[in-house]
């Protein structure tokens, strides 16, 4: 029948035009999304098996795997990866407990809740480079106030903080704490909301006291958004670079060097970008691997 | 609430609480009385909170020993118009992604959310080399703009919210004759206040902070953005305390306003970023 025909093909006009229209909506974002970020994606994984500095005249040079055999034999990028895993080891679990602390003091039916609830978010809304300026003025081994203080209370020898290899990641690990958990506590309160407020009568009824309600109403309850932020801080403790710069410049020597600051150096101050591009991949890979367990695990949640 | 009465254990949450906002504000009020003294008095000990002759004169120096009123436009123009081409060609390419039916909808989708997975950190070294190189944008704003103003997480958050306004509301505006672009720019984009406020505050905050993008891409002093402008001051003047102090006092405000006036959405926004994943 030639007027069924006639409806099909009009269907399919309009919906290759509804295709066109679509198009068009995607087109202003995609287009600087492709160019600024899927090309050098795309490059970066390229640039990984050349040597090339840069440069318009010298051409980029095929290496195969030399860039990733080389990080065998970098002691600099091992001392990197090793700081890395260290910070990121160290700063998740004790941001994770502060924050959620906080959130639980904060969950409370309190006077001024709100004014508590914007000041813990203050250090993680503020300019960095502000913030580590007065950092480093109150941690200051001579002169600041934390060690006046410290020697006033009988500490003879305080440590030397950002210039003390033995302090050094511990203040920089400090620091990122005070700067980020305000933003972990927000997610942990929107989690705390979720938690159906009748397990917490139910709890009672059956006689829990508060740390049995936290252990085994509060916890379980706050499964998905504990790993959720388990997930987010880890990948942010991975790509760490001007909290570093900042609090001990990857000082003292190579104390504090991580992966970030060691691409930074060897791109654009050595111009070495085959291989910081190889170290990029190790960074990349580190992330992916976190999300891909992030995957997995939402995959079975939802199977479940 | 007739047992409004102190209890040990209210008291206890009211003692640590109070001890928390000592660590988390005795930084900033200590920044402030440092911003009003001398060099040589920021360090003495016993802190001297409240100075006795506040140098106000810091802040009317900072402005004439460092460009700080250049700074604060290129961050200001910058910031600006990246929050604005985030939030207009997000919310543009989300309503399509949201509303819309048409051919590689899903794989353009994965790519997009397959790159919010991807640090930045491990391709700015190639997206470097492709501004200098190709467009010869290095040491321009145009460059952190570029780079800062298409993000995947804009369409993805829009996006979101797209899903929850009722296709039905689109479907009986098309009967009524309306084109997508008139459903996007009279239906779509007044309902969504709440997500662009989100993404607003977002963007605003990421960029005006930001460091290692203008850190790497520009070089010329009157081109520095704020963040490296300070931290160029620092790293010259490093032992004018009360100056350096009152530059970060003057860095912090605009950033605290946003976000006070803003806060609401702010905590959603981290909320549903949350939820959502």
């Amino acid at each position: 029948m030639p007027t069924a025909d006639a409806r099909i093909i009009l269907k399919k006009r309009r919906k290759r035009r509804n295709t066109w229209i679509a198009y068009s909506f995607i087109a202003p974002n995609f287009i600087g999304f492709a160019i600024f970020t899927l090309i050098p994606i795309i490059m970066a994984v390229g640039l990984s098996f050349m040597k090339w500095n840069g440069s318009g005249i010298q051409k980029p040079k095929f290496i195969g795997l030399d860039n990733y055999l080389h990080l065998f034999y970098d002691s600099r990028f091992q001392e990197a990866l090793i700081n890395t895993i260290v910070y990121t080891a160290v700063t998740v679990p004790l941001t994770m407990i502060c924050a959620l602390l906080l959130a639980i003091l904060l969950n409370q039916k309190i006077f001024g809740r709100n004014f508590f609830r914007t000041i813990s978010f203050f250090p993680y809304v503020a300019s960095l480079v502000a913030v580590a300026a007065v950092w480093n003025a109150l941690f200051n081994p001579d002169k600041g106030p934390v060690n006046e203080l410290l020697r006033t209370i009988g500490i003879s020898n305080p440590p030397g903080w950002a210039a003390d290899p033995n302090w050094a990641m511990v203040t920089l690990i400090m620091f990122s704490i005070w700067k980020n958990m305000g933003y972990y506590m927000v997610m942990y309160l929107a989690g705390l909301q979720n938690v159906n407020p009748e397990l917490y009568e139910a709890a009672g009824l059956d006689g829990a006291n508060g740390v049995q309600k936290f252990r085994y109403v509060t916890i379980p309850q706050l499964g998905p958004t504990n790993f959720l932020v388990l997930v987010m801080l880890t990948i942010q403790c991975f790509k760490v670079y001007d909290i570093v710069l900042m609090i001990t410049n990857a000082g003292p020597g190579t104390k504090t060097l991580v992966l970030v600051f060691h691409i930074y150096n060897l791109a654009f101050k050595e111009w070495n970008l085959g291989y910081a591009s190889a170290v990029s991949m190790v960074l990349f890979l580190m992330v992916l691997a976190i999300t891909l367990i992030q995957f997995h695990y939402e995959h079975v949640k939802t199977a479940e | 609430m007739a047992t409004h009465r102190l209890r040990p254990g209210k008291i206890l949450i009211y003692f640590i609480l109070i001890l928390l906002a000592l660590i988390m504000l005795l930084p900033f009020v200590w920044m402030i009385s440092a911003s009003l003294k001398l060099d040589k008095d920021v360090f003495t000990f016993p802190i001297e909170w409240i100075p006795k002759n506040p140098r106000w004169q810091n802040y009317l120096d900072i402005w004439t020993e460092i460009p700080l009123g250049t700074f604060i436009f290129n961050t200001a123009k910058i910031t600006l118009i990246v929050t604005f081409l985030q939030l207009l060609t997000s919310s543009f390419a989300a309503y399509a992604f949201a509303k819309l039916n048409f051919k590689g909808k899903n794989v353009l989708f994965i790519v997009y959310i397959g790159t919010i997975a991807i640090p930045w950190q491990s391709y700015m070294v190639p997206q470097f080399i492709m501004m200098r190189n190709i467009f010869h944008l290095n040491d321009t704003h145009l460059a952190i703009i570029c780079l800062q103003a298409f993000s995947a997480f804009g369409v993805f958050l829009m996006r979101q919210f797209y899903l929850s306004v009722p296709d039905e509301l689109c479907e009986a505006a098309r009967i009524d004759g309306m084109n997508e672009y008139q459903i996007y720019w009279s239906i779509m984009l007044p309902l969504s206040k709440p997500a662009l406020s989100t993404l607003t505050i977002f963007t605003f905050v990421n960029t005006w902070n930001d460091f290692l993008g203008p850190l790497i891409y520009l070089t010329t002093t009157n081109k520095k953005t704020i963040q490296i402008g300070l931290r160029m001051f620092i790293s010259q003047y490093s032992t004018e305390y009360g100056l350096i102090m009152a530059a970060s006092v003057v860095v912090l405000i605009p950033v605290l306003i946003v976000f006070l006036s803003l806060q609401k959405f702010f905590v959603q926004g981290i909320a549903t970023s949350g939820l959502k994943g």
